[in-house]
């Protein structure tokens, strides 16, 4: 009788903890560069302290390589705990044939409707009026990133944005520097032009052709500004030959390259090379010329699963990502904006808080990923990574992109 | 065969017939299953994933309208046909030299063959780094004091396609050169000593006697090297992932963007469709004259 209550209450000893915590999820994501995989690093640490465990899923080359990996899984019966993707459309199948884990009492429970802001990030996340993600991060990919020493060593002054850095190009080049670093992937190519279009063609601009889907405006004259004027920046990227965009940051981050049109992302290798804002490098939101940035961003999403164990520790993870603190620590570490405008950020540096008050002012528009479906964003970046690494005139680009966004109407 | 018969056809050989049964199978289902699969769902507009709302023959017309895809083709052209006569040439030359009875034969066909036994991937990479002005051709050349000397192809759209052929050929001559070797040491030796009688000279003998009798090889070699051709794809990816700008993409590159990146199934099924519209190409007409044209062999 003594044996027998011994050991069921070692068996109870053992099954009640792990029981009621302590689960493994896999979670799969494409944050492999050094500012990245250190902010990750973050939330693994976070998920563990609360007593479950993060099996790390990193898929290396980027999201192109990655999301078909991801899809692949999910779609083959082999889902993982929980994935990243951005948000908006790349998921909306994913989810409609129901393979994707319902986060609606979570998101009530932690009143995300209330912290998230900018709302149009849950918005994201809610098809028919549930929530299926957790949004992550901001992305704000409008961001001119300078070498500040380079124009030290030549004794100009650092540009204050797209039209001067333009005009000391040459003396840059002259200095037998490349100008623009530029790596020759599509995404990075369609990336640059989208961050020209916000900067030269303006808000009004970027808002009839990407949420009104104004063919007119997008064949009209003010886009081929904008045409002309990605013509000029490829010019001073022809030197560029690297393909990953953080080799392409590291040339900026060497001196090799004066400057890149980069994500905010771009803030985490600055900061794992050791640069400090302001000082060794200058951050141009908008490129300069408006201070609008599109605010697309990761989110986590769920699959379903049979184990009713992991779905609870799934939830667990939802509520944990879009915590202050887990907010926090992964931003600052990453160099991206948070998603709630309720937290501490006094810890960020310069760059950050040009963010944050743009985002604090409203200034925002919804990004690429948000209003055009994957079939559109990758017809685009082919066609700029044409127009960008060969001599495709701006009048026929202008007429291919077109063509391009109307078979996404 | 025209034996008496015994029982049903059907039973006859029955043990090696059930014994056929699972790789049947798997050819009619997984490989016929999924062509027929993929050539009826390239007719819809599925988009992540498969779904039956036909649109008629809607994403050839994009398929054909798209920059994109007709740059690959072409560049797949031009690389293949490029391909084709210098495998074939440089197989055939590098075989008749080593038919030469030459000493070492066997240790020179070894250093041939090597490279076919690497990946395309592997190749790929191997030859973006000899390539790479910074640490590849280019920098021995200067360092050795041509202080100018610029060889940069994978960077030029140019001639990043002559890149990928020197990639291939390294590749894949040694194969072909084996395939001919073979072919060379199927001819009689009695027809070399008529030759020899009738005072024709070796080059003559090569090219009017022995490449006529060497048909099917040549037809063997020509099916293989077009097949591979056709699904070239990570010989690129790994060397220049398709850059600069589109210059060296391929269309099964386009095949995977489509079905993947872009999640738009339907279009990749049409591009893939086109793909093996061409596999059959060159296929049935190497079937007929191979299989068919039994009455005259």
């Amino acid at each position: 009788m003594k044996n027998w209550k011994l050991a069921a209450g070692l068996l109870l000893s053992v099954a009640l903890p792990s029981g009621a915590n302590a689960t493994d999820l896999e979670v799969t994501h494409w944050w492999t560069s050094g500012g990245e995989a250190a902010a990750v690093a973050e939330l693994a640490k976070a998920f563990d302290a609360s007593g479950d465990h993060w099996v790390d899923g990193a898929i290396a080359g980027g999201g192109d390589t990655a999301r078909p990996v991801m899809i692949a899984r999910i779609t083959g019966g082999d889902p993982m705990g929980a994935t990243q993707f951005n948000h908006g459309q790349q998921a909306l199948e994913l989810v409609q044939a129901g393979l994707m884990l319902d986060l609606t009492d979570v998101a009530e429970a932690q009143k995300w409707r209330d912290v998230i802001n900018p709302i149009s990030l849950l918005d994201g996340c809610t098809i028919d009026g549930k929530v299926y993600c957790a949004p992550m991060n901001i992305h704000s990919p409008e961001w001119l990133w300078i070498n500040n020493k380079i124009y030290e060593d030549l004794g100009i002054p650092i540009p204050t944005n797209w039209t001067e850095f333009v005009a000391s190009a040459p003396q840059v080049e002259a200095a037998g520097k490349i100008p623009l670093a530029l790596g020759r992937q599509a995404w990075q190519s369609n990336l640059a032009f989208n961050a020209i279009a916000v900067g030269i063609g303006g808000l009004d601009l970027w808002k009839k052709v990407n949420v009104d889907k104004d063919m007119e405006a997008a064949a009209g004259p003010e886009m081929l500004k904008v045409f002309q004027a990605s013509a000029d920046a490829r010019k001073l990227a022809s030197k560029s030959t690297v393909q990953d965009w953080n080799q392409a940051t590291n040339m900026v981050i060497t001196g090799e390259a004066a400057g890149q049109i980069m994500g905010d992302w771009a803030q985490g290798e600055f900061a794992v090379a050791g640069k400090v804002a302001g000082k060794d490098y200058t951050c141009l939101p908008g490129l300069g010329l408006n201070a609008y940035l599109s605010t697309g961003g990761d989110a986590f999403y769920f699959p379903k699963l049979a184990d009713p164990e992991k779905e609870a520790a799934q939830k667990r993870l939802a509520a944990l990502l879009v915590s202050p603190d887990v907010q926090v620590a992964f931003n600052l570490k990453k160099g991206s904006l948070p998603i709630r405008g309720d937290i501490d950020m006094s810890a960020a540096n310069d760059c950050m808080k040009k963010g944050l008050e743009i985002l604090k002012s409203g200034n925002v528009v919804p990004a690429g990923d948000q209003v055009w479906s994957p079939d559109v964003q990758t017809q685009l970046g082919d066609m700029q990574s044409e127009f960008w690494s060969g001599d495709m005139t701006p009048e026929d680009a202008q007429a291919r992109y077109v063509e391009i966004l109307k078979t996404g109407l | 065969m025209a034996g008496k018969p015994r029982g049903l056809r059907l039973f006859r050989n029955l043990n090696a017939k059930v014994a056929a049964v699972p790789m049947v199978l798997t050819t009619m289902v997984v490989f016929v299953g999924g062509t027929l699969w993929t050539v009826l769902y390239s007719f819809t507009n599925s988009k992540l994933l498969p779904r039956l709302e036909f649109v008629g023959i809607d994403q050839y017309k994009r398929l054909w309208s798209n920059d994109l895809w007709n740059a690959a083709i072409w560049n797949l052209a031009f690389y293949g046909v490029m391909s084709l006569i210098f495998t074939i040439v440089m197989g055939f030359v590098l075989a008749v030299l080593l038919d030469q009875k030459i000493r070492f034969e066997d240790a020179f066909r070894t250093i041939m063959l090597y490279p076919f036994a690497l990946s395309f991937i592997v190749t790929g990479l191997v030859w973006q780094w000899i390539l790479n002005p910074e640490m590849g051709i280019q920098e021995v050349v200067r360092r050795i004091g041509f202080e100018t000397f610029t060889f940069d192809p994978l960077h030029n759209p140019n001639t990043v396609l002559y890149g990928l052929l020197i990639a291939g050929l390294w590749q894949g001559t040694g194969f072909t050169m084996c395939l001919m070797l073979a072919g060379l040491r199927g001819i009689d030796e009695d027809i070399w000593k008529a030759a020899r009688v009738d005072g024709i000279p070796k080059w003559k003998t090569y090219i009017y006697v022995v490449i006529p009798m060497m048909r099917p090889v040549f037809m063997t070699t020509l099916v293989i090297v077009a097949a591979g051709i056709i699904k070239l794809y990570d010989l690129v990816v790994a060397q220049t992932s398709g850059g600069p700008g589109n210059a060296s993409q391929v269309p099964a590159m386009y095949v995977y963007r489509y079905m993947f990146t872009a999640q738009n199934l339907g279009q990749g099924f049409a591009a893939s469709t086109m793909m093996l519209l061409s596999v059959l190409i060159v296929l049935v007409p190497w079937a007929y004259l191979e299989f068919g044209g039994k009455k005259h062999g």
